[in-house]
């Protein structure tokens, strides 16, 4: 196994890397403590979830709005994507070429984007079907849950091209290193988060 | 002047309704006048002190020394900010009460003010007193002393800081901006729906009051992360968690709560603003909604949160309890393992914030265990304290008056808890003024004379000089006495029956006790005015009770070993630490104030505009969310996320101050160390006090 | 510029590591797809029984957070101290927090007298 002193959650750069493991100790802890109230926001929402799957108000409920095969689509996409960042997180530690990381990242973006293309399709057909937030508890539970995941995602994407802008600008010096480490984290994070959603909502619902 | 708003896509909602003198000139009845006339005043006080504020900084030319320090990523002057946020909120919040009080006294057949005008009172005041009183004192304290505490140079994120400084001073100009424009929700501070929701209070009352938590939350969360981060990445060399001053256990233990104490509150109010604004169904009264989920979302937040605001507070009293007695804190593993255990059970607790909604007596049992438990380590704590003054050389000052006084008053407000976390009993007295008794007397005793003792123990440190001690005294005496007068009797009006935020009342037996309790609240305000003279006196003598050399009180931890004020970088070199109360140690081997064997360049990190425009774009961003002005919502939205991209990009984050400097500064000091005559505690209250100490005769107590 | 000045391992030694960590990422994929075939296909195609089936995919979601969490952020009992206390704490805690929700709406639910929005499964 690896002997590797592991500073830091996600994947550790080494020495190799001077100035930018030392820093990264304190920033990514730093990020994995905002990861963590991150997850209980998540939590808190679930929570709401799980004790509002009932509240449909003689409106539609989840067999009526769920497609087992989107969120099945959404779910591989995510899963892929995460594999294609570590792909570029082993290319940033490894030092491979810049246009190696970069396109490993594009990839993963692809990724990403297609995940919210399937995602905002499924949520306009919900709506066609009268899954409108204003008709429900329910309803209203499940548009904070899944999209909240999905403005997360987003975000990701948006900070993803910021940091390939910057590469462009600067190279890959410390403060663009220290952004994709970053972004693994949270990249990795909201694909155990959707781990939940699609086990808990999807499945869940679907059962 | 119609009701009609002025022009809808351009202002939103605001309309010549909004001015808080409209009603009062639309429908002239006695009772809005009166109530017209006081919220005009408010305006008036806020449009004119804003103005007045305004116009000294222009007229001595202080733009660029506040420009300055707004930018500044300072740990010491964005606390001091902060501070001074707690200080004015703290006025305004403290008059609310006086007007509750006075309006209570004449409250039998109604009393003057409207049951809405009373009903924002309380909204304000429990809004400002926690969120934008308490929390940035308690922020601005560990933000001035934690670090210096712990030997480092600065936080771990110190743009962050300013960032959170910005969000939470946005908060406060939203609230007091709802004097002067709307009103100000009528919900309480925890803003429980349907009421909150748009059917009942459609107006901008419960928006206001769910931006600005959100505004202060966010700032708080970012704030935790960064005291966590600090506290464990960034501690001296040598400092182990079990050599850290209370102070900073009581901090780190604060931040945690904060981290995960936060998250819930965001989710009640975006779920809130979801349902007020779009329409959504979490806690409305049909379609699916339950109201039941905010409060337990909500309590979730306000239980911990209460526990963030109390234990700086320990963490204070633990500072002053020692130095004061001149002697090592007693039982220190203890106090930290009570710390932690108050951190961990005060998640296990919220329920008892609801006991009688509803829910079976098997988890209301299950929660009043809970709450009683965590009782136990407090009680550990206070005796920790008394034993740690037990045979020590105790010295009256003013912060060890508010201690003491903490010890007895805070013991009877955590007793009054112990008989509240008993289901059966609380269902008696729950939503009675009992209960407003009992928080009030844990936050006063407990909480506010923690922040003003802090605030009176480290203000040399800050300043670089001595604030004036009869002033001191004598608001101290005022806020004890006043207290006591203002809120004892509240324990019986409770259980009288006088239920909580009700404006008037029609028992006359309850009009001997509320005389008394408006007695108190005027000798609160006297202790409120003495508190502003006290600055002011301090401030014209300031040359004489100067305390350049930076340890006015013999203090025993590592923030007294530099200079008062204290030199941007805190210390030249970085201490190596061994123990727990290293510079007594320090001193007592005469290992202090010596000059190190090589300087090196300090590498501090450079102003940012980050600060000012997290603040600025939050309270547009609220203002406009408020008021509906979707224009300004979008601007806001935008302006915020081009601002983080902006700062992705940005690069020369830092500059260097040359060991040159580094070294003139340090051995500047040294010089006025070695030019100053130390000083027994006898003197340590006259300007003889430069902030040197002599070490105390052989034979003290350790 | 990517950084080579500080570069003391051999070329082979790097390949090694390399080699390491991406086996990590592809076992990481390669069961966390697994773990999410077999519960989509356990519910498609509806074999079990209710109460079993959320059992067994909520275990399953289990399992594969812990995969993502071993092989995506490298997570482990080699971690720094307060990274583990970390982790331990914010489970601890969010555990509170969601299964208290969970009892106290359910206990809410079962004690009203018209029927609410929960599952009748209350004990």
């Amino acid at each position: 196994m690896s002997h590797e002193v592991m500073h830091h959650p996600g994947i550790n750069l080494g020495p190799a890397h001077g100035e930018a493991n030392e820093i990264a100790k304190t920033m990514l802890f730093g990020f994995w403590a905002f990861l963590m109230s991150d997850a209980i926001l998540f939590g808190m929402v679930f929570a709401s979830y799980v004790t509002s799957v009932h509240a449909t108000a003689g409106g539609p409920g989840p067999k009526d709005l769920y497609n087992i095969r989107s969120a099945f689509i959404e779910t591989l996409l995510l899963l892929a994507s995460s594999f294609t960042f570590g792909m570029a997180s082993l290319a940033l530690k490894y030092k491979h070429s810049k246009t190696r990381l970069v396109q490993w990242l594009l990839v993963t973006l692809l990724l990403g984007m297609a995940f919210l293309g399937f995602e905002v399709h499924d949520f306009l057909t919900m709506i066609a079907k009268g899954g409108t937030p204003e008709r429900s508890g329910f309803i209203s539970a499940f548009f904070d849950l899944v999209p909240l995941h999905g403005l997360h995602v987003t975000g990701g994407c948006i900070w993803l091209i910021c940091l390939i802008g910057q590469m462009a600008r600067y190279g890959i010096d410390t403060q663009v290193k220290l952004g994709v480490l970053r972004l693994a984290l949270f990249w990795h994070f909201l694909d155990i988060v959707w781990i939940a959603i699609f086990t808990i909502v999807y499945l869940g619902g679907l059962a | 002047m119609s009701t009609a708003p002025f022009s809808p896509p351009l202002l939103g909602r605001l309309g010549w309704d909004s001015l808080p003198f409209y009603h009062m000139l639309q429908d002239p009845t006695r009772e809005n006048l009166v109530n017209g006339c006081i919220a005009g005043g408010a305006a008036l006080i806020v449009v004119f002190g804003t103005i007045i504020v305004f116009a000294l900084i222009t007229k001595y030319r202080k733009w660029g020394i506040l420009w300055q320090w707004m930018t500044s990523p300072d740990h010491k002057k964005i606390g001091i900010m902060y501070v001074v946020i707690a200080l004015v909120m703290l006025a305004r919040a403290l008059i609310e009460a006086w007007l509750m009080r006075l309006q209570q006294a004449f409250g039998l057949g109604g009393g003057f003010l409207s049951a809405n005008h009373f009903a924002q009172l309380f909204s304000t005041h429990g809004t400002i007193m926690i969120f934008f009183m308490v929390m940035p004192f308690l922020i601005g304290l560990i933000n001035c002393v934690m670090p210096q505490q712990i030997g480092a140079r600065d936080v771990s994120f110190p743009v962050l800081n300013s960032i959170s400084l910005g969000l939470t001073a946005a908060g406060a100009a939203l609230v007091m901006v709802s004097l002067v424009l709307g009103h100000f929700s009528t919900g309480g501070w925890f803003g429980y729906p349907p009421y909150t929701e748009a059917s009942f209070s459609p107006g901008v009352g419960p928006d206001y009051w769910i931006w600005a938590l959100v505004l202060s939350g966010l700032g708080s969360t970012f704030t935790g992360i960064n005291f966590a981060v600090t506290i464990y990445k960034e501690r001296a060399p040598g400092m182990k968690l079990m050599h850290m001053p209370l102070f900073t256990w009581t901090s780190l233990c604060t931040a945690i709560m904060m981290i995960f104490a936060m998250p819930p509150l965001t989710v009640a109010m975006g779920q809130l603003g979801l349902d007020r604004y779009l329409g959504f169904h979490f806690f409305t009264n049909t379609l699916g909604g339950n109201m039941m989920h905010f409060a337990n979302l909500f309590w979730l937040f306000g239980h911990p949160e209460v526990y963030i605001l109390i234990l700086p507070a320990f963490g204070v009293f633990s500072e002053v309890f020692a130095t004061f007695s001149g002697k090592a804190l007693f039982g220190y593993k203890s106090l930290v393992m009570a710390t932690m255990c108050i951190a961990i059970l005060s998640f296990t607790v919220w329920l008892h914030h609801y006991f009688t909604m509803g829910q079976g007596a098997d988890i209301n049992a299950v929660f009043g265990i809970a709450s009683m438990l965590i009782g136990i380590p407090t009680g550990v704590k206070i005796y920790d304290w008394m034993w740690t003054m037990f045979r020590g050389r105790v010295r009256f000052t003013t912060p060890m008056i508010y201690s003491i006084a903490f010890i007895f008053l805070f013991v009877l407000g955590g007793m009054s808890g112990i008989l509240l976390a008993n289901p059966s009993i609380d269902y008696q007295v729950h939503n009675t003024v009992f209960l407003v008794a009992h928080f009030h007397n844990v936050a006063v005793p407990g909480v506010l004379f923690g922040m003003l003792a802090g605030y009176t123990f480290w203000f040399p440190k800050a300043f670089g000089f001595r604030l004036n001690e009869r002033w001191g005294k004598l608001s101290a005496w005022c806020w004890i006495f006043g207290f006591m007068l203002a809120f004892f009797p509240l324990y019986a009006l409770g259980i009288m029956g006088l239920p909580r935020r009700s404006a008037g009342y029609t028992q006359s037996s309850y009009v001997p006790l509320e005389a008394v309790a408006f007695v108190g609240a005027c000798l609160v305000v006297a202790a409120l005015a003495a508190l502003v003279i006290q600055i002011w006196v301090s401030i014209r003598d300031r040359d004489q009770n100067r305390v350049p050399a930076g340890d006015p009180w013999d203090g025993r931890s590592l923030e007294w070993a530099n200079a008062a004020p204290a030199p941007e970088y805190n210390f030249a070199v970085i201490p190596t630490v061994s123990g727990r109360d290293s510079f007594t140690t320090a001193k007592e081997n005469g290992t202090a104030y010596r000059k190190p064997d090589k300087y090196l360049d300090i590498k501090v990190p450079r102003n940012s505009v980050m600060g000012p425009a997290a603040g600025a774009i939050g309270f547009f961003l609220a203002f406009g969310l408020v008021w509906h002005i979707w224009w300004l919502v979008i601007a806001g939205f935008i302006a915020a996320v081009a601002a983080m991209i902006g700062r992705g990009f940005a690069r020369d984050t830092t500059r260097t101050i040359p060991a040159a400097q580094v070294r003139w500064e340090y051995e500047r000091w040294l010089d006025v160390v070695a030019a100053a005559h130390a000083i027994s505690r006898a003197d340590e209250n006259k300007p003889v006090n430069q902030g040197l100490a002599a070490q105390p005769p052989v034979g003290a107590a350790p | 510029m990517i950084d080579q000045t500080h570069d003391t391992e051999s070329a082979a030694a790097r390949q090694r590591g390399w080699r390491r960590e991406f086996r990590s990422y592809a076992w990481g994929v390669g069961l966390a797809l697994v773990l999410t075939l077999v519960p989509f296909a356990l519910v498609n195609w509806g074999v079990m029984a209710r109460k079993a089936l959320f059992i067994t995919i909520g275990a399953f979601a289990l399992v594969q957070m812990i995969v993502h969490f071993r092989f995506f952020l490298h997570i482990g009992f080699h971690q720094k101290r307060e990274d583990l206390q970390l982790i331990l704490f914010s489970t601890l805690l969010l555990f509170l927090m969601v299964a208290g929700t969970i009892w106290i709406m359910a206990s809410l639910a079962g004690r009203m007298a018209v029927p609410m929005h929960m599952p009748p499964a209350y004990p």
